[in-house]
């Protein structure tokens, strides 16, 4: 319930089973779990003491499936049915996956949600599921390490992923059965984990270059509060690129056509990485590979591959530029530099990125781990564990949010760095006499036309009374959430006729499409889908409940009146009776019925608390004086 | 919060043009600190849903404040009156003071040193701002309609300073990056 989270000095809530908060860093390459235990956030191994999952799906005809190494592993062998990097695939179209080209082995499918559906031997599958796997085998990890119930995951996410992106990663967490507290983004869990660490005050850039995806973001960490005032990057760039650069180098040197079989561009492929691995020691590796009957046998240089990279890396720096100016700053003013992903380990990348900021970059905390530790603390925060803790994440929008207009324009509404949650409405009108509904059309990106934006949806608004061109007023509302999601809605104001949506649609799975997934896994999986659904209900039953007597104990007496009191507890109890029995439907009707009678007193509440935010500071001021 | 306060409200600050920047990010903070999301992500869809809300209110008050320019447009439709449909006459050494100052953006790409050449223009883009600022501010205390129209012709100058200054930006982008 309302404002649990806001102790009132000198006064402790309710003491209460603590209930974990699991931070996933769900990666293009690796994946990541961490959990706070004993006060410290950290990653969690499997069983053979390993933190990295590699992010690699293997699907076998028996229907089975098989994640990480083993996945990996059999990649070589088996390249049609093992898939990997699949999050360049996230919240994308088919054109997207052209444009990849020959990077991605598999055969895809057109489908009907815009998404791309990669055929196996176990059937088609969107990327959607294939991140549900990876998430189903963190999630165990993490339930297997603690013993407290959890609550839910933070999951991040590349800063400059787009509604499409986001959306589709939190279709595959609740394809996983994962209730997801907030999807944050990876820069800002970075910031968190070393904020916290070095206790920082002041601006620090992140530049965070993962397996596919680069993000540089501009913060300012003031007593606790992390604002986010820019952000940047590339979603498809990354090490994986690098990986690339050098097979390609390879091919050439072998004098081998490009046409190469799926099988031996993942040999060329590991050969490169491992390649490029050693060059972050070494001044030069041997090279060996056999492909197509041609052999290669050389030596290669870190000079060779600096120079196969550095378009990319010059990229990234181009990236940082902006960021800066968009925060309004200079290079003078970023305190820390803090480097992120795996591909930050590169030498030269590492020392474009400390050439840029001036300084030597922050690299203490593991690159690879990092994101998730900061994820598990910000879980930890919303799992309402540190309720003394001052922690705050301001994030922002990475990219405008728009409506087309007349002459395939496009209008933004929300610009990008705004902080969120946002709110923003504009008035349009209708252009010909008599027209009783009108296209809308939302689209993301920074540039004017309709074709070089990003479509995420489109809607109608039907049911205008018929006027004269240019007399209806339509308004529509553009609301971000906490997730960076995108709701809208409109509304002609003469007649009150409403049309909303919840963006989702050109690239994303329908509602119909996860529930038709959600039964197919209840069917495979041993757990009887209606005892989790009961339990589901519970959990949530117990929320209100525990929510709602510590915000009685708290304001109940002061906030309502004592019949308003008294009905209020008459609802806990009816809640926590039916709670005790084993039917859902009555257990969901109570929650929902709670739910309403609260309303009243959660807006008293939090009105309350805005009136004490701002007295507070006229306290302060006297006290200054 | 009342119905649909105003942005000063949200800050309980009085409707006026002159305002402390950095006291108003210091409270800004505090009331995200218990308004925001985060603050409510164990409760119910409805104070989920209200948290949203309030949060976004406050970004877009704290926004709209925080920038002398929007500020300015904000007091002025708070007193009834829309800058952008007044197309009111502007001062035409104005106008002459913006054709130099294109034709110097214009002149920037060719010049000897361009970054020094941008950051002189943009330099004195930000102080003929100031100058606004400050004449502004004494039309808006003033308050009369007069003072209003006049304060409404220089909303529109600022804005036309704040669209260079964007495109100089922008032209450093292209050139530099």
């Amino acid at each position: 319930m309302a404002l649990l989270q806001i102790a009132e000095p000198g006064q402790s809530p309710e003491p209460h089973a603590r209930r974990a908060g699991i931070g996933i860093d769900l990666g293009t390459t690796n994946s990541l779990v961490a959990v706070v235990r004993d006060g410290g956030a950290e990653t969690l191994p499997d069983t053979e003491g390993r933190h990295l999952l590699p992010s690699a799906v293997r699907y076998l005809e028996n229907g089975d499936v098989v994640v990480g190494h083993d996945a990996l592993e059999a990649a070589g062998d088996d390249p049609f049915n093992t898939l990997t990097s699949v999050k360049r695939l996230m919240g994308r179209g088919i054109q997207d996956v052209r444009r990849l080209g020959e990077q991605m082995p598999w055969e895809f499918v057109s489908h009907e949600s815009g998404m791309p559906y990669i055929r196996t031997v176990a059937g088609d599958r969107s990327p959607v599921e294939v991140s549900a796997e990876i998430l189903r085998v963190l999630a165990a990890r993490a339930a297997a390490a603690t013993s407290d119930p959890i609550a839910g995951a933070v999951i991040t996410v590349p800063a400059y992923f787009d509604d499409a992106q986001r959306q589709a990663t939190k279709d595959a967490a609740r394809l996983a059965g994962l209730k997801v507290l907030r999807l944050i983004n990876e820069p800002t869990a970075a910031a968190v984990a070393y904020g916290l660490d070095k206790a920082a005050e002041g601006v620090i850039a992140v530049y965070d270059l993962g397996g596919g995806t680069f993000d540089i973001s501009i913060l300012r960490l003031s007593k606790g509060v992390f604002e986010v005032l820019a952000t940047g990057g590339d979603t498809a760039l990354g090490g994986d690129d690098f990986d690339h650069a050098i097979a390609e180098w390879m091919i050439a040197e072998m004098g081998c056509d490009d046409d190469l079989s799926p099988a031996n561009q993942r040999r060329l492929l590991r050969a490169a990485r491992e390649a490029k691995t050693g060059l972050t020691d070494a001044d030069s590796v041997p090279l060996r590979v056999e492909v197509a009957g041609k052999a290669l046998d050389t030596e290669l240089s870190r000079e060779t591959f600096e120079s196969l990279v550095s378009k990319m890396v010059e990229q990234t720096v181009r990236a940082c530029r902006r960021a800066l100016r968009d925060a309004g700053l200079t290079v003078g003013e970023v305190g820390e530099v803090v480097m992120v992903g795996g591909s930050t380990r590169v030498p030269c990348v590492r020392q474009a990125a400390g050439n840029f900021f001036g300084r030597e970059p922050l690299v203490d905390i593991d690159p690879d781990r990092v994101v998730a530790i900061g994820a598990a603390v910000q879980a930890d925060v919303l799992a309402g564990n540190r309720r003394d803790d001052e922690l705050l994440l301001l994030d922002v929008i990475p990219l405008s949010l728009g409506i087309e207009t007349m002459g395939g324009l496009v209008e933004k509404i929300i610009p990008r760095n705004s902080t969120i949650p946002a709110t923003r409405a504009q008035e349009f009108t209708t252009y010909q006499d008599g027209q009783t509904a009108m296209a809308i059309h939302v689209l993301q990106g920074e540039r004017e036309l309709v074709s070089e934006c990003r479509s995420l949806a489109r809607f109608e608004l039907r049911g205008i009374p018929p006027m004269t061109a240019g007399a209806a007023k339509i308004r529509v509302t553009f609301q971000v959430d906490a997730d960076g999601l995108l709701g809208v809605s409109a509304r002609e104001l003469s007649s009150g006729v409403e049309s909303s949506i919840q963006v989702k649609p050109s690239y994303g799975l329908t509602e119909e499409a996860i529930l038709t997934m959600l039964r197919d896994s209840f069917e495979h999986a041993e757990e009887d889908a209606e005892l989790r659904a009961l339990r589901e209900q519970q959990v949530e039953a117990d929320r209100l409940a525990q929510t709602l007597q510590a915000a009685l104990e708290a304001d109940g007496e002061r906030l309502l009146d004592s019949d308003e009191l008294e009905a209020l507890r008459a609802g806990l109890a009816r809640l926590q009776e039916v709670r005790a029995g084993s039917d859902r439907d009555a257990i969901r009707r109570e929650v929902e019925q709670l739910g309403r009678a609260t309303e009243g007193f959660a807006q008293r509440r939090m009105d309350d608390s805005i009136r004490r935010a701002l007295s507070g500071h006229r306290v302060d001021e006297f006290a200054e004086r | 919060m009342q119905n649909n306060p105003n942005h000063f409200e949200i800050f309980s600050l009085p409707e006026a043009f002159p305002v402390d920047v950095e006291e108003l990010t210091r409270v800004y903070r505090e009331l995200q600190r218990e308004l925001h999301p985060d603050r409510f992500a164990g409760a119910g869809d409805h104070e989920q849903r209200l948290s949203v809300q309030y949060a976004a209110q406050v970004n877009e008050a704290y926004r709209t404040l925080r920038s002398p320019v929007r500020r300015a447009r904000y007091l002025l439709e708070l007193k009834g009156r829309s800058p952008d449909a007044e197309s009111s006459q502007l001062d035409p050494c104005f106008l002459m003071r913006q054709m130099e100052l294109r034709e110097d953006l214009g002149a920037v790409r060719d010049a000897d040193d361009p970054q020094a050449a941008l950051d002189a223009l943009r330099d004195e883009v930000r102080k003929e701002l100031r100058d606004i600022e400050r004449v502004i501010a004494g039309q808006f205390r003033d308050g009369s309609e007069e003072a209003l129209d006049k304060a409404s012709r220089l909303v529109q100058e600022m804005q036309f300073l704040v669209k260079l200054d964007e495109e100089a930006e922008r032209l450093e982008a292209e050139i530099f990056d």
